[in-house]
């Protein structure tokens, strides 16, 4: 049986911030609400991923610019991009797992196994994008599951099948990396020359599953321009830890050769 | 009852507070004619902006660790049980102190049954603390961390149990396997005493990511300075423990010094803050103070010399703890700067405020 490598293109100059895809994904995976909160942050009330968050529409609200505001110029430029797991090529949350329960399924998504999971939480504070949480009242870390067990009987995510206006599209990922930048080149030849594709494929990270098209800096949506694994800094780590460790080994050696018999 | 309202935690209901904080935006926005709180930026524009130089409305990107209060407690008993374990088998097998060599181990069994303790205490599940042992994950400082104290745990147990057993029963079996046990027990503790500074390291949060190169060290030379300094405490006066302490102290001065001059975007929360001033003063008290102390007690009669090394003691083992304290909560205050992961840091520096407001005001100009 042969099983395609999957993917999500995020497109966000068709976004309309309805949100569906969000409440699909709660709906779908059963995750709670994350409170009736009042932000201010425009009509972003939720503010990042996180366990109960998989699927996140940001809002982004600018100086006005012609074109992506409404039909005044004096209105305040206004995007929409949904934000989601990266589900990264390489993933810094699958490597700092210590019980391997994060795994790499057979579409190329990372999954989070809810059953092995023992909450140490350190896969938190090795992803670089923020998206890991660990949920304080059930202990586990949780993330996207893209949708593992819907992909698993021939169903799209939940959050692309919800899509009104096919923003998240869902698709095997070369074909979507073609569509990605055919699109951004459509978008330039129609004059938005700030589109283009987030995909850090030149970083440690080497690739992400879940791309997004976006317009102008990809950090005004959160979207570090140099996301890193931490496992790059491996053997930085360890040779720092050898030479604590030699020095404690020679060091006690020395200080009690050279202390003598008490 | 639904079985959801059993499950799931109550959300923010709290309309009396929501009402609260409408009423206080209402009042400054008719007093000042603008409003401070977060997100609201009524002056010039009614909604926040995002924009490359402010992010997403300021919000972190990285979440913060979720570890609780447990964890920088470890963090100091696991550097001091694997330090012990090592001087231990040093003055056993070369300063043929038996004395210092039994009180190691039982520090080392205590030091590790509490790390222990804390360590799976923190953990979401604790019940399902094996998992930790279903792989090993070369790649993962948690899992190699887990194996270690494992290892290290189970063999500074067995140490201090044979040394028990030999008070009672003169068998060559028992002192053969408790030292086979020490020895294990030593090898191990020697990457237990400072994997702590290799787990945070390896992390993307910046401020220890920013260090990874250190912290190691860092961690190790701490948790060697309380060790020697705890074994002092209990009346041990050997004078190999007082070279090492003097030793640690040193390469803690130095470590304070690469701290304070090393002046980083991300080693911000190092020097300011609560989380500056505890590391400020786990350094001081684990660096010059003890340093200092113990090279008067050099130089000083014998009573006054016994007096100054424990006072150097105890600063020693008071400013290990502080230093763990801090750097657990230094990574806290930096994983909220949202500047860092963005690569704003340059933007923050210049002192360009978080929010800048659009519209009326003109948007912050990039320092040339």
């Amino acid at each position: 049986m042969s099983v395609t490598i999957t993917g999500f293109l995020t497109d966000s100059t068709v976004c309309i911030g309805c949100k569906a895809c969000e409440v699909a994904c709660k709906e779908w995976n059963g995750i709670r609400e994350d409170g009736l909160n009042f932000s201010g942050n425009s009509y972003d009330n939720t503010g990042a991923l996180g366990d109960s968050t998989w699927r996140h529409v940001k809002f982004i609200e600018g100086k006005p610019q012609p074109g992506l505001g409404g039909n005044a110029v004096e209105q305040l430029s206004w995007e929409f991009s949904s934000d989601v797991c990266k589900h990264c090529e390489v993933a810094g949350c699958l490597e700092a797992c210590p019980t391997g329960a994060i795994v790499r399924t057979e579409f190329g998504g990372v999954f989070l196994q809810p059953d092995v999971c023992n909450g140490c939480g350190y896969c938190v504070i090795a992803c670089p994008f923020g998206v890991v949480q660990r949920n304080e009242d059930d202990g586990r870390a949780f993330k996207c599951t893209f949708c593992y067990d819907r992909q698993k009987v021939g169903l799209k995510p939940a959050c692309a099948q919800a899509c009104p206006t096919e923003s998240i599209k869902f698709g095997p990922l070369d074909r979507l990396q073609l569509d990605a930048e055919e699109r951004v080149q459509e978008l330039r030849a129609r004059g938005m020359d700030d589109a283009q594709l987030y995909d850090p494929r030149d970083t440690s990270v080497g690739g992400i599953h879940a791309m997004f098209i976006v317009r102008g800096d990809p950090r005004q949506y959160n979207l570090p321009p140099k996301p890193e694994v931490p496992r790059t800094y491996l053997k930085a780590g360890w040779t720092s830890s050898a030479v604590a460790a030699g020095l404690l080994l020679f060091g006690s050696m020395l200080a009690f050769l050279g202390s003598g018999k008490q | 009852m639904s079985t959801d309202a059993l499950q799931y935690p109550t959300p923010d209901r709290d309309d009396a507070a929501r009402e609260r904080r409408l009423q206080e935006i209402r009042s400054q926005a008719e007093t000042k004619g603008r409003v401070e709180a977060i997100g609201i930026r009524p002056a010039g524009a009614p909604f926040p902006s995002a924009s490359p130089e402010t992010g997403y409305y300021g919000l972190p990107l990285l979440k913060q660790p979720p570890w609780k209060w447990q964890i920088p407690i470890y963090f100091f008993t696991g550097g001091v049980a694997g330090s012990v374990s090592v001087i231990g088998a040093a003055a056993r097998w070369i300063g043929q102190d038996q004395d210092l060599a039994r009180d190691c181990r039982y520090v080392a069994a205590a030091g590790t049954a509490l790390s222990s303790v804390l360590l799976i205490s923190d953990l979401g599940r604790p019940a399902r603390f094996l998992a930790m042992m279903r792989v090993v994950k070369l790649q993962s400082p948690m899992s190699v961390g887990a194996w270690t104290l494992a290892v290290f745990g189970t063999f500074s147990a067995a140490a201090a149990f044979a040394e028990m057993l030999r008070r009672h029963y003169r068998f060559l079996a028992i002192r053969f396997a408790g030292n086979v046990a020490e020895l294990i027990s030593a090898l191990s503790g020697l990457p237990f005493s400072n994997y702590t500074g290799v787990l945070i390291g390896m992390s993307v949060i910046p401020v220890w990511n920013e260090n990874v190169c250190t912290l190691p060290l860092h961690f190790g030379m701490s948790g060697l300075n309380a060790a020697v300094s705890i074994l002092e405490l209990l009346g041990h006066n050997n004078r190999a423990l007082n070279t090492l302490g003097l030793g640690a102290s040193a390469i803690e001065t130095i470590e304070g010094i690469y701290v304070e001059t090393e002046r980083k975007p991300a080693t911000q929360p190092l020097r300011r803050g609560p989380s500056g001033l505890i590391t400020r003063l786990g350094g001081v008290l684990s660096g010059p103070i003890p340093l200092a102390l113990r090279i008067a007690a050099a130089f000083a009669g014998r009573r006054r010399s016994r007096q100054l090394r424990r006072v150097a003691a105890a600063s020693s083992a008071a400013g290990s703890f502080l230093t763990r304290i801090a750097w657990v909560h230094a990574g806290h205050v930096s994983a909220k700067d949202w500047g860092l992961p963005l690569q704003l840091d340059a933007a923050q520096e210049a002192g360009i405020p978080t929010r800048p407001t659009v519209g009326a005001e003109k948007p912050p100009e990039k320092a040339a």
